[in-house]
Formats: C-alpha cells, structure tokens, sequence
C-alpha cells in the first residue's frame, strides 16, 4: 500500500530522468562520447530556473533559459575536445567541474534555493503528481517529435553518421567537429531542461543535484533500450524505451528505499546497474557465444558479393 | 585535373621511427585519366592519397585540384572535389544507417547540410535504380541497415557513395584487397563501369600487378615517396607482369618487394 502510494511520485521523477536520459542517449549513443557534464549542466539547469523563478520570471520562461545555459555547457565541453584537442572524457569532466563554481554563482553562494509552488505558478510539482506527470508527459513528447524530426534531417543524419562512422562522415564532407559540438549542445540542452523540471518539481535547486546523474541516465538507457530494441530498433521506439528506463529505474529506487536500504546506499545501486548491464553483454559474447564465432560472419561468394 | 608539386611528407621526424613517407613527389593528371598505382611496401602509396584527401597536411609541396590549391583545406572541405573508397570495407560506409541513409548522405557531399528532410521521396527511386545496377539485390533491402552486409557489398555502396555526386577525382585505396578473388573481381569490374561511365578522373592503388595493368589508361610505380615509373597508352597496354618487375629492378635497384603482391 505504500509502495502504491508512492508510484505516482516515482513516475513523475522517473519522466523528469528519463527526459534527462534522453539527453544522454543523444551523447552516449548517437554520438558515442560518455559525456560527463552532464553531471554539471542538470545541476545548472535546476539552478537556473530556481534563480529565475525565485526572481519573478516566469516559469516558462525560465525553463526555456535553464535549456539555453544547458546548450552553453555542452559547446564549451565540445570545444574543448574538438578546438582544444582534450579527450572527450576529460573534457567532460573540466566542465563538470568549471560548472560547480558556475553553479555556486548562480545561487549567490548558497547551497540550495527554494521554489515555492504555492506563491509561484509553476510548470509541475510535487503537490500535484497527476499535473505533473501530465506536464512532464507532455515536454518529453515535444522533445522526442522534435529530435526525431532532427535527426531526419540534412544536418540530422549527418549527426547520426558522425558519430557512427567518423572516418566516412569526413570523406562525404562533413565537419565532424562542429557535428560534435552540435551534438553535445542539444544533449545538455535536453539535461539542462530536465534540470530545470526537476528543480520545479521538488520545490528546490541544491548544489549537490546531478552529482551522479550521467549513472542514472545510463541505467535509464540501459533498462530502456533492453527493451525497446526487441520491439523496434528505430528511433521513436528507443527514446520512448528510454523515458520507461527512467520510470522503471525510480519505481525500483521508490521499491527498495521501502525495503528498508539505506540512502547512502542509493548511488552505489545506480552504479551497479550501470556496471550490470555493460558487463553482461561482454561476458556473454566472451563465455556462452563460442557456437556462433564459428560461423563466418560475411562469407565471400556469389550469395554474399 | 590533379597537379602535385614537389610533396614531402616525413612521418615522426627527429625521432628513431622517422620514416620518408614522400620524397619530392610530382604527379600530373589529366582530366579523365584512370591511373593504377603500385609499389612496394612503404612506397609511400597510401600517404599520397591521404596527403590528396587532406587527412593530413603535409611538410611541404601543394595540391591543386581541378585548378584549386587545396593544400590548406581541411578533409571535409576536399570532400566536394573527391570520391573515396578506403581499403577497409568497414570504413567508408556507416554501418549503422540504412542503405538509403548512407546513399542520400553521399549525395550531398561538398554541398551545404540544411534543416530540410534528409531524404526526398524522388530520392528513394533513383538509389532503387542505382542499387539494381550493382546487381547485388539491394535495390529491395533500401531500409537494411549497412552493417548487415557483407564486406563486398558495402565496398559496392561505397563505390556507388563515392561516385554519386560526381567527383572531380575518384581515389581507391586498394578497394579490393580485402576481398576474396572472386567478390574482388566483381567490385573491380565495378569500378571500370563507373568510371566509363562517368568519365572520372581515378587515382586507384592496387598490390596486383595484373589489375595494375589490365585496368586504366596509365600506370605509375612509387618507390621511396616519389613516382620512379609512369606509364600510358600504347605502352602501358603492352605491358607485361615480367616487364613491371624489371622495370622496378632497374628503378630502385632492388627485387620488388610486397607481402601482399599477386604476380598472377
């Protein structure tokens, strides 16, 4: 009975992932970088709005700048990697950190900012799980319809390609650099935005949110795409197994905080998952796949040229 | 067509490993030349069609294309003059794109990326058609995903990509080599169709001597970063495999030397 009290709650926040897992999906998978800022820029985002709101803005609009200073965040990463020669990873992880002083200057010094949902008119929050399930509902599908749209795209599909096979994208003359910084723009636009849902929805931005959230978005993408793939691999299908990853990450979260787990223990469990689902693939291909590495995977021959 | 001045290209200078990959080489090609390449191992071959490509800019010497001097112009702004085809079937396809994804990419090399559809419908009946002249079935598999096939067919693709937007100059890194005889032939006969056809200006390096002769109208032979034989025409058509060899003997002085040559 509690556990059902609490569902609600758990597919509000696991949207607001899952939307933030969306924005990964478009790094991690599309672009293949494990881009690390996004442990900064959905803090940033939540920081943003918070600020915003707290000064009058409007909510809406205050998102819709949380999304700009996401975007802001990923060309910086992007720039260091690509004009600056740094790693991906390390590049990540520079901002990530600029973003944590970024972020404390944000919130004038002080480690959490409140959002008060009954003196300020906002997108969704915690009160009212239903809305906010409705309104967050409602952003995911714009976001998937639009990305989706994107990537059908001139610039789209050379995004997708970039990422896939640079060596090709270059010889069919696209600017893999600027793909890339293109690409890591939106994905921290998209994180940022969930930040900023995120910090509307719990009432507040602390300086401590998204520590770790690069763990979730990954389990989100992982639990979703486990799914997703046997239905269709296209993806529409992906995106929306991703934002399921996320309600199901949340709902098994909600499920074993009641189970009596300590919190502390919480971080530890994402990392696990995350650890779960990219080790299973390799030992499996490594242990129990011994018949099929038999099988010639392109035979030559008429059949096959 | 393709005009190369005095290229020099040395790969980890000051250093044990330094290695002459281009010695001063000059090379001239006329529109709709289609030369074969052949050296042995370390004749700096690949490095020529990668100092063309831009993949690297090179020590010193320029690169004119079609009149343009592209030698400070990075890899995707050459793009527009070049058609490329990479030894490693792997290479020049996005394995996880559809076939049409990959083709309707390719058909706007060199051309300004707008936020306009990818793909128009009109699109899909030409790659139909183009597919069904490879002969391979893929006219019907537009939507397969080009990492489901085959080594062969996805060098095919990448001839077709390569071509698609007519390049100024085609360049093949021994397209065929890692193919099987059989697949090898078919892609090979391939390319003369498409280079005919298109009258293209072709740069093609192979380890077989035969090929070497069989296909173009000019052969040239590198040794030790520069162009040590250039063949064409009447002479080149009389050529025999005997013949390549001595000239090369006589050339560098030394028996030709390639781990992968086929002297049949």
């Amino acid at each position: 009975m509690v556990f059902l009290n609490a569902l609600p709650g758990a597919v509000a926040e696991g949207l607001i992932w899952g939307l933030m897992a969306i924005g990964v999906y478009v790094s991690y998978k599309i672009l293949d970088i494990a881009d690390l800022t996004v442990d900064g820029s959905i803090c940033t985002g939540a920081c943003v709005c918070a600020v915003m709101i707290a000064k009058g803005v409007p909510a809406w609009l205050s998102v819709i700048i949380a999304f700009v200073a996401g975007v802001i965040t990923g060309i910086v990463t992007g720039l260091f990697h690509t004009a600056l020669g740094i790693p991906s990873i390390l590049a990540g992880i520079l901002t990530q950190l600029i973003l944590y002083s970024v972020n404390l200057t944000i919130l004038s010094g002080k480690s959490l900012i409140t959002v008060d949902a009954r003196s300020n008119t906002l997108i969704l929050n915690m009160i009212d799980n239903t809305g906010a399930i409705i309104a967050a509902g409602l952003i995911i599908a714009g976001v998937i319809v639009l990305l989706w749209m994107f990537f059908y795209t001139e610039v789209g599909l050379t995004l997708k390609s970039t990422g896939d096979n640079p060596d090709m994208s270059r010889a069919q003359g696209v600017n893999v650099d600027f793909n890339k910084v293109l690409g890591l723009a939106i994905s921290n636009g998209i994180v940022a935005l969930a930040g900023a849902l995120l910090a509307q929805y719990k009432g507040s931005a602390n300086i401590n949110d998204g520590r770790g959230a690069i763990v979730i978005g990954l389990a989100a993408i992982f639990i979703g795409l486990s799914i997703s793939t046997k239905i269709k691999p296209n993806l529409v299908v992906s995106l929306i197994g991703v934002i399921g990853g996320g309600i199901v990450y949340y709902i098994i979260y909600n499920f074993v905080i009641l189970l009596g787990l300590k919190t502390d223990y919480l971080k530890m469990l994402s990392a696990i998952i995350v650890a779960v689902f990219l080790a299973v693939p390799y030992l499996k291909g490594k242990y129990f796949n011994k018949k099929k590495a038999v099988v010639p995977q392109s035979a030559g021959g008429d059949q096959n040229a | 067509m393709l005009k190369i001045t005095n290229l020099q290209k040395t790969f980890n200078p000051g250093t044990v490993n330094e290695k002459v990959a281009l010695n001063g080489l000059n090379l001239h090609l006329n529109d709709g030349d289609f030369v074969t390449v052949i050296g042995g191992n370390g004749a700096g071959k690949s490095t020529l069609l990668n100092a063309i490509s831009g993949v690297w800019k090179p020590d010193f010497g320029t690169v004119e294309i079609d009149g343009v001097d592209v030698s400070n112009m990075p890899e995707h702004k050459r793009a527009k003059f070049l058609g490329r085809v990479f030894q490693d079937p792997m290479k020049g396809t996005s394995p996880d794109m559809e076939i049409v994804e990959n083709l309707s990419i390719a058909a706007r090399r060199g051309t300004k990326r707008k936020l306009i559809w990818g793909i128009k419908k009109a699109e899909r009946q030409q790659y139909r058609e183009l597919l069904a002249t490879l002969e391979l079935g893929l006219e019907d598999r537009l939507t397969t995903k080009v990492g489901l096939l085959s080594g062969g067919q996805r060098q095919a693709v990448t001839l077709l990509m390569a071509t698609l937007r007519r390049p100024k100059l085609l360049l093949l890194d021994e397209h065929t080599a890692a193919l099987d005889p059989k697949t090898a032939a078919k892609v090979l006969d391939l390319t003369d169709k498409l280079v005919n056809e298109n009258k293209l200006t072709t740069l093609m390096i192979t380890h077989n001597m035969r090929d070497a002769i069989d296909h173009g109208n000019r052969l040239i032979m590198m040794h030790e970063g520069h162009v040590v034989v250039d063949i064409s025409g009447e002479d080149k058509k009389k050529l025999t495999v005997e013949d390549l060899l001595g000239l090369f003997a006589k050339a560098s002085g030394k028996e030709f030397t390639d781990d992968k040559a086929l002297l049949s």
